[in-house]
């Protein structure tokens, strides 16, 4: 059996005269939580949508553990579009059990699995309510369910975190993080860094339909700069003018975000510091994906 | 990758899946069961206000003294001009009594070879007829008997003598009670079409609309989804054609109302549903198609009038032509052209009369007619269904691959 890979392989779509993707090409291991990012209308959507063959590619392929996908494949996908898509007007239980049967499962199984679902996502209570009586939270719960019911090999979820609120959060990173334990290759977007920084192994930053950045936060990291915060409340403001490689990013308060080059010495800056007064604070700080992003956005309005 | 379980879905599997679950909620929705228990009551309730005002006679006289030799003679005459007449023996008295309270229409008095009538206020005229042809009758039995003849004889003579008629063409004699249910037939089937045929534009737009596509395409095809529904549906319209029209006709059956032969109403009954399949198959995969175009219920009605006026004008026509002159050319000609076929056939068939050749034409034309309309349907529902937003030019869902 070869690895259960997700593999997007040069993937193009244009719409008319714009173009949405541009050679999109990535690949989701085994067990690997996969965060994809990128402004709106950067084309993380309609990867998706041609990952699961609502959307037809001009060019590329996507695979699936190294065969080019296929319907039958993409019924053990595990998908939740964007804007949410549920019947408002059916039950909850026979809505999720008529997608599950969709996805291959037999009436027996489809119902024991959705009881298992809505039971894990907390709305088990509601399975004879109709879907518009649900609050939009458990709304999307039962539209996580839907993604679930039928034991996806592979997850694909286009913004699941969107309209949540912190409890439901926790359940959808708990339910991630375990399906990729189980082996699923994991696939989200997200417009909340902090969340795919903490949840994710490796990142893909997406800029006008093409992918920029694809990597672990850690090695994206790597190249950026070092940042320092010192807190020295009785320096004055042009204290750390001159120091050798230090560039003054921004004033806080009594604390200084300093840039630190290649060639400079923090110890340097720290003695610097120490020579004004008293210095509460004196640390590192690591970039966020919040200002990976920003980088690399920034670059595409230079470039 | 034989560790994945099988999920394979058979292309009818899927077909399946979708008309089930139509057909599912269908069913169980109140609109359905309301639209269904309403009709039903409505047209057994028009068999039953049939009933009661062709129900039993014309009128109901009463003889007494000598006019009671005039009984028999009186019931002949009403019916050979076509009417019922109930009589009843009395004595004057209580006849006259019973005028006054309305129990009998009018009171025969007198001796018998003179018509002498009381009522209460007025004759029916309906009745005034019947009694003056008695009255003419029997003076002329008077003067056959004076010259010497037998009265008996020479009405039978008259009677037996008839205008030979002899059509080249011999004209189809339409029956009322038929034109009747051919009207009937004509309002099921053109509610039946536009109720039915709007609910596949409404579910296609509400997959549309909920986005609920995206997820169903991921794992069916196009053609599946639109098939599913599209038979879903169809069934549900079966089912309620087949109550009431089954209702219909059984209650016109068991009250008396209808007196066409069983295999007359079952041959009716059986052209309308074949025209309501076919017809419904050819305008629903339309609707359907249509329907995708837009991503808002309240946009249905823009795509979907064009179709929707061939059918509202079919049954115009036959509703306003066919009744009072069944034959119409007009009307034969397009209940053989596939637009109109599906209002207009079914009508025509059951007021009777129609020619083998035309009823199998214009089957046979819808028929060869619905593969070009699924390979059509099924190419602009595929490229419309997934994009939402603003109306999808219908130019652009033929062109797009």
């Amino acid at each position: 059996m070869a690895e259960r890979r997700l593999e997007i392989d040069g993937v193009s779509k244009r719409y008319g005269d714009v173009v949405a993707l541009r050679e999109m090409t990535f690949a989701v291991g085994a067990g690997e939580l996969f965060g994809f990012v990128g402004s709106n209308g950067a084309g993380k959507t309609t990867t998706m949508r041609i990952a699961l063959g609502v959307l037809a590619a001009d060019a590329g392929v996507v695979r699936w553990a190294g065969e080019p996908i296929t319907l039958e494949t993409r019924r053990h996908i595990g998908y939740m579009p964007e804007e949410r898509g549920l019947y408002p007007k059916m039950k909850v239980g026979e809505q999720l059990v008529y997608l599950a049967r969709l996805h291959g499962l037999s009436t027996e199984r489809a119902r024991r699995s959705v009881e298992e679902w809505t039971e894990r996502l907390g709305v088990a209570g509601r399975r004879d309510d109709e879907v518009q009586k649900l609050s939009l939270g458990n709304q999307q719960r039962v539209q996580l369910a839907a993604a679930l019911v039928h034991d996806p090999t592979i997850l694909v979820l286009d913004e699941p975190f969107s309209g949540l609120d912190p409890v439901a959060v926790d359940v959808m990173s708990g339910v991630l993080q375990d399906k990729a334990a189980e082996g699923v290759p994991v696939v989200f977007s997200s417009h909340q860094l902090d969340l795919v920084e903490r949840l994710c192994h490796r990142v893909g930053i997406v800029r006008n339909g093409q992918m920029v950045a694809c990597d672990t936060v850690e090695s994206l990291r790597a190249g950026g700069t070092v940042h320092l915060v010192v807190d020295a409340p009785q320096a004055p403001k042009q204290w750390a003018d001159g120091l050798a490689g230090v560039t003054v990013k921004e004033h806080v308060g009594t604390q200084t975000v300093l840039e630190l080059g290649p060639a400079a010495d923090d110890q340097a800056v720290l003695r610097a510091a120490l020579a004004t007064g008293p210095v509460t604070e004196f640390s590192r700080r690591r970039q966020s994906l919040t200002e990976l992003f920003r980088n690399v956005v920034s670059e595409e309005v230079a470039a | 990758m034989s560790a994945l379980p099988d999920v394979r879905v058979g292309n009818w599997e899927a077909v399946g899946l979708v008309a089930g679950r139509e057909i599912n909620t269908r069913l169980r929705s109140k609109a359905f069961i309301i639209t269904t228990a309403a009709t039903l009551v409505l047209l057994v309730g028009f068999t039953l206000v049939m009933k009661f005002l062709s129900g039993g006679s014309d009128a109901t006289v009463g003889v007494s003294g000598g006019s009671v030799a005039l009984e028999a003679p009186l019931k002949a005459t009403a019916s050979s001009i076509g009417q019922t007449i109930d009589t009843r023996q009395v004595d004057e008295a209580a006849g006259r009594a019973q005028v006054d309270s309305g129990d009998l229409d009018a009171l025969l008095v007198g001796d018998g070879d003179k018509i002498v009538v009381i009522v209460k206020k007025e004759i029916d005229d309906k009745l005034r007829t019947a009694l003056n042809a008695l009255a003419g009758q029997l003076a002329l039995n008077q003067e056959i008997r004076d010259l010497g003849g037998d009265p008996a004889e020479v009405s039978q003579q008259i009677a037996g003598a008839k205008a030979e008629v002899k059509p080249l063409e011999p004209p189809f004699d339409y029956n009322g009670q038929q034109l009747v249910i051919g009207m009937i037939a004509g309002i099921l089937i053109y509610m039946s079409l536009l109720i039915n045929g709007q609910s596949v534009a409404q579910g296609v737009v509400e997959e549309k609309s909920s986005r609920v596509v995206e997820l169903l395409l991921a794992t069916i095809r196009p053609w599946q989804l639109m098939l599913g529904k599209v038979v879903g549906i169809g069934t549900v319209g079966l089912v309620q054609m087949a109550v009431i029209g089954g209702g219909g006709i059984a209650a016109g059956l068991a009250t008396g109302v209808l007196t066409i032969s069983v295999s007359t109403a079952i041959g009716t009954a059986v052209w309308l549903v074949v025209w309501f399949l076919l017809g419904f198959f050819a305008y629903s995969l339309v609707f359907a198609a249509l329907g995708a175009l837009v991503s808002r219920q309240e946009d249905i009605g823009g795509v979907i009038t064009p179709p929707l006026m061939f059918v509202i004008l079919g049954y115009v026509l036959g509703i306003s032509i066919l009744p009072s002159d069944p034959g119409n050319k007009l009307v034969e000609v397009l209940s053989m052209v596939p637009l109109f076929a599906p209002t207009l056939m079914p009508m025509r068939l059951a007021m009777g009369g129609v020619p083998v050749w035309e009823a199998a034409l214009a089957v046979v034309l819808v028929v060869a007619l619905i593969p070009g309309l699924v390979w059509l349907s099924g190419r602009i529902y595929r490229n419309a269904v997934t994009r939402s937003g603003a109306k999808v030019k219908l130019r652009d869902a033929l062109r797009a691959s």
